[in-house]
């Protein structure tokens, strides 16, 4: 099945034939000019962001099946050559999707998914856009890997350029968490700390891409194939469901782009018959402390006024999100909304789902989570409706969120004394 | 007053493939104004048909988003730094 778009595009020169595989032009979202597949990200008519369009041939689950246990699997639906397995990356994907009955029962919902990408090879959902814009450097000829990042996106792309064997220069701010900070360094990258926030790092890197030749920004120059991976995520849950889509996913916000694009492989799937049609609703989740998008829906607006964040939600915290626009369009599509809830929210839904479930969710989790209770409790979200949450990343990386929260129920001496008067007064 | 304006790869077409120019003003606005009469057709890339501005574009006076100290309004101090860049980066 024919899904998208025409075919008018070449490919560029110096990229082999079949460089993007079924991708074949890039499309501004804002005003629908075309631009040739490169390494471009806005839109020379209007700024708008650039998005890839593809010309899809018939895609089987059959076929999809038969693949590896990895995003490659979708490499069909992806801007990667059809020999992507044979290059040297993460391999990262088709995480588990967690049947979270113990959280439902607590929530009050019928029926919950968690999926629970800190199962990646860095432990976030990072690696899975990392993975596609490493394939588009390598494609146009790239040879450093870089980002600016809160943290997951400097660890990927550290550990991806590592296994590629490239060269990687990562940007982030000064005051990261430390076990972030460190899962970069370790990968023996060059980690560079900034004096400021994200959005301060964000500028910078824009600035740097404009003028370095050769360099992947992978969430700025090769930004359009680098999204792409996060359908992975929406494909992943419609196939480990049975090949079928579920009512609603609550999906955190930083750059809106995972919802986004979340949204687009779901909407993909329905095109291309391996999912039957029916609706489903998108909510957003972000913290107060950085809810843009959230006071945007609220406000009723079109577009995101940035702010300065404020919140322990680090991997969250940007203050002026590039697709914060089209999050509200999403949302507003589907039936959805953007909620936010604060920081003790965060840290007491970090600690829900790891008592429930056994999963152990970095800050952005807490919000995920905080974010559906709350929107339960307001009669929003469909007590009866499947749900899926996402879990982005590893609680092991904001460990400082947890600290004062939960720690020995006692500490005593090594003597079998000690341990029955605790034990006989104890209750759990 | 006069300042230094930092131009994005996909605006060079109207600055000859040049990444820094000078313009004159006290405000963005002027700022903008002067961009458009040394580089015709450029202001119009950075402003929608309404006069504001485009929504993917963060303009940078110095470290500062415009938008947050009184967008076109914002003051231009003699020497500044002024940076346009898309902003669909990020995340």
């Amino acid at each position: 099945m024919t899904a998208v778009l025409d075919t008018d595009f070449p490919t560029p020169q110096d990229v082999r034939e079949g460089a993007f595989g079924n991708a074949t032009h890039l499309v501004c979202r804002e005003c629908r000019e075309k631009t040739p597949l490169g390494p471009f990200y806005a839109c020379t008519e209007c700024f708008g962001p650039l998005e890839v369009g593809y010309d899809f041939p018939s895609v089987r689950r059959e076929q999809i099946e038969a693949g590896p246990r990895s995003i490659w699997r979708y490499a069909p639906l992806l801007p990667v050559p059809a020999d992507i397995a044979t290059f040297r990356s993460t391999d990262p994907g088709f995480t588990r999707l967690v049947d979270a009955r113990n959280l439902a029962d607590d929530l009050g919902l019928r029926q919950l998914w968690v999926k629970d990408d800190s199962g990646n090879p860095t432990h976030s959902f990072k690696d899975r856009v990392v993975a596609v814009a490493l394939s588009a450097a390598r494609e146009l000829g790239l040879q450093v890997l870089a980002c600016p990042s809160t943290g997951n996106l400097a660890n990927a792309v550290a550990a991806a350029a590592a296994r590629a064997g490239i060269q990687s220069v990562v940007f982030v701010p000064r005051n990261l968490e430390r076990p972030k900070i460190l899962a970069s360094a370790v990968y023996d990258t060059t980690l560079i700390a900034i004096e400021g926030t994200y959005d301060d790092v964000n500028k910078l890197a824009s600035e740097i891409a404009a003028e370095e030749e050769g360099w992947a920004f992978v969430n700025v120059n090769v930004r359009p194939y680098y999204a792409e991976g996060s359908k992975t995520l929406a494909y992943e849950i419609a196939e480990q469901l049975g090949w079928r889509l579920p009512d609603q996913i609550v999906i955190p916000v930083a750059s809106g782009s995972q919802l986004t694009k979340i949204d687009k492989g779901l909407t993909e799937l329905i095109k291309l018959g391996l999912v039957e049609d029916k609706p489903y609703v998108i909510f957003g989740a972000q913290a107060t402390g950085c809810s843009p998008v959230a006071q945007a829906y609220r406000a009723g607006h079109d577009v995101v006024a940035p702010v300065r964040p404020d919140t322990i939600a680090k991997s969250l915290a940007i203050g002026n999100p590039a697709d914060g626009p089209y999050v509200l369009d999403v949302v507003r599509r589907t039936g959805g909304l953007v909620a936010d809830v604060d920081d003790e929210a965060v840290v007491a839904n970090i600690q829900r789902l790891a008592r429930t479930e056994g999963i152990f969710a970095e800050t952005a989790g807490g919000v995920t989570v905080g974010v559906t209770a709350k929107l339960i409790d307001e009669g929003v979200l469909d007590q009866e409706a499947e749900t899926v949450v996402i879990n982005s990343g590893d609680g092991l990386k904001t460990l400082d969120a947890i600290a004062d929260k939960v720690g020995p129920k006692t500490t005593i001496p090594a003597r079998y004394e000690a341990f029955t008067d605790f034990w006989k007064d104890y209750r759990p | 007053m006069s300042a230094t304006v930092r131009i994005p790869t996909i605006l060079r077409n109207y600055t000859g493939g040049v990444g820094e120019v000078s313009a004159e003003g006290s405000k963005l606005s002027e700022i903008l104004d002067s961009l458009e009469s040394s580089h015709p057709g450029i202001r119009g890339r950075i402003l929608d048909e309404a006069g504001a501005l485009r929504r993917f574009v963060n303009v940078y006076i110095g470290d500062d988003d415009v938008r947050f100290i009184g967008g076109l309004d914002a003051e231009v101090s003699d020497g500044a730094r002024i940076s346009i860049i898309p902003a669909v980066a990020g995340g």
